[in-house]
């Protein structure tokens, strides 16, 4: 079968984008892929925008119809993907089922959020209409449920309250050689446990920021790609799963189920295993997640991820390095641009092309979340 | 209108709450069957204390997933507590609170559903 290939990434800057609003953003991405990659936007067929809540943050719908004209794609086939903050992820598993189907030639894929004109807790709130109407009435947020599901994870396996501030630590260590990253300044362990309680165990500098920013991705099949360029990798596994709405029904709350069964289905597709895997971009909108993650894809067994970051296996120069990008943590989180990101940065890190971020690395792997583990979409991709 | 807190009863007997339109468990159309918790010791699984609540709810929002045992299954719930702190393992019994949040100030069309429920009150 003939592989379905990325010819080129582009990113905005993440940050706060004062004046640049979702269409502006959007375009900014996808002319910036599209110049890299000398696609002539005619000849592109399918273009799909990741974006969880234009309307709910902006009040502007219809932002693929408003980006395929913008660019001049006009007539390509379009369509918004969402998938709350896995929407990047879920854009990349619908680009790359056109090219794998054969329905499209040249897939542009374009994730973005508008999201820092608004207040903090206005953010919040938009984001906690995900929950279910039982949770939502209690005043449930993300954050609060990363704080019930920290709690618990660190009675359970007597975790390090410490640990968690190390994914902190790394991912912002990271961030500060990122150019695109919306903060790229270390902070020490002593700032994360001093910085506000917003959900107790979790801190202030447990969470992502709010950001704006888009990335972009061009997809085509690995034959088509030969003839274009020499600078392209191909993603060789996929899968998407979904858990349970409703948080407190989960099976085992420390166990992401829509990981472990998203990742399994992209592992199986690529005849790989979790050994395979030289560097990894997860999903760390709460220092939590990256260390559930981590475990539920595999890396680590149940209850140890906490001690893979005391040991430093997750650093940029560990033996697993995860979020090299600096993750969500310090580039920032615009939800539907997080997933796209994830795969910008493991283009780059598969071509040799990441600078001061360099690993060394054939594959990765990408995990895109959506709510509390409500979604996931796992990509593994390598380089040719 | 009932105050007590009641959970959802499928035909074979799984319980599950809130409702959906088929048993999480079995997969057959739920009934109208309903089994109250109201007189029974609930067990905190884990909590967290939110001091940066959305519009319209309480500060600081100490909110915990407490498990019940109940004809020989457990079943998980989420919900506030109404002591002013809590631990993993406390025992928990539910009190009816006629308005969990003021829905005037939420995203959420305030027709769309309701607001009352169920916060725990800790009874160890
Ligand atoms: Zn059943």
């Amino acid at each position: 079968m003939d592989r379905v290939a990325i010819i080129g990434v582009s990113m905005t800057q993440f940050g706060v984008r004062e004046g640049s609003w979702i269409r502006d953003l959007l375009s900014e991405a996808a002319m910036d892929c599209i110049e890299t990659t000398g696609i002539v936007p005619k000849n592109i067929d399918h273009v799909y925008v990741s974006n969880m809540a234009s309307g709910e943050f902006e009040g502007q719908t219809g932002i693929m119809n408003a980006l395929v004209h913008d660019i001049g794609a006009i007539p390509a086939y379009t369509a918004r993907i969402d998938q709350t903050s896995a929407s990047g992820g879920a854009g990349i598993y619908a680009a790359w089922q056109s090219i794998a189907s054969g329905q499209s030639d040249m897939t542009l894929l374009v994730g973005g959020e508008k999201m820092t004109h608004t207040s903090t807790s206005m953010a919040t709130e938009i984001i906690s209409t995900l929950t279910h109407p039982v949770e939502y009435k209690h005043g449930v947020t993300l954050p609060s449920f990363a704080g019930l599901i920290a709690q618990l994870y660190l009675h359970k396996y007597n975790a390090s309250r410490e640990s968690l501030a190390k994914v902190a630590v790394k991912n912002h260590k990271n961030g500060v050689d990122n150019p695109h990253a919306h903060f790229r300044k270390e902070v020490d362990i002593e700032a994360v446990l001093n910085s506000p309680i917003v959900a107790d165990p979790l801190r202030l500098y447990d969470f992502c920021p709010i950001t704006d920013g888009s990335a972009a991705l061009m997809f085509c099949s690995e034959s088509r790609a030969k003839k274009i360029t020499q600078d392209y990798v191909v993603i060789t596994g996929i899968g998407g799963a979904t858990d349970t709405h409703v948080v407190h029904e989960r099976r085992e709350p420390t166990t992401l189920d829509a990981v472990v069964n998203s990742s399994n289905k992209a592992y199986e597709m690529a005849n790989k295993t979790p050994n395979d895997i030289d560097v990894a971009e997860l999903h760390d909108m709460f220092t939590i997640l990256e260390i559930l993650q981590s475990e539920d894809l595999g890396f680590f067994n149940k209850g140890e991820g906490w001690k893979a970051v005391e040991q430093g296996v997750t650093d940029i120069d560990g033996e697993l390095p995860i979020n090299t990008s600096g993750g969500l943590k310090s580039k920032g989180h615009p939800l539907g641009a997080s997933g796209v990101a994830q795969v910008h940065e493991l283009y780059h890190q598969l071509m040799g092309t990441a600078g001061k971020r360099q690993v060394d690395a054939k594959t990765g792997l990408a995990c895109n979340i959506g709510g509390f583990g409500n979604c996931a979409i796992t990509t593994i991709l390598e380089s040719i | 209108m009932s105050t007590d807190l009641n959970v959802h009863k499928c035909p074979n007997g799984h319980l599950c709450y809130p409702k959906h339109s088929v048993c999480p468990k079995c997969g057959v159309l739920m009934g109208n069957k309903t089994v109250s918790l109201s007189e029974l010791n609930g067990t905190v699984v884990t909590w967290t204390k939110s001091t940066v609540p959305p519009p319209g709810v309480r500060s600081p929002n100490i909110l915990a997933i407490v498990e019940y045992y109940i004809e020989g299954q457990s079943i998980t719930l989420l919900g506030g507590i109404e002591n002013e702190s809590v631990n993993i393992g406390d025992v928990v019994k539910a009190t009816y609170v006629s308005s969990l949040r003021d829905a005037e100030y939420g995203q959420r069309d305030e027709e769309s559903q309701t607001w009352s429920g169920h916060r725990f009150k800790v009874v160890n």
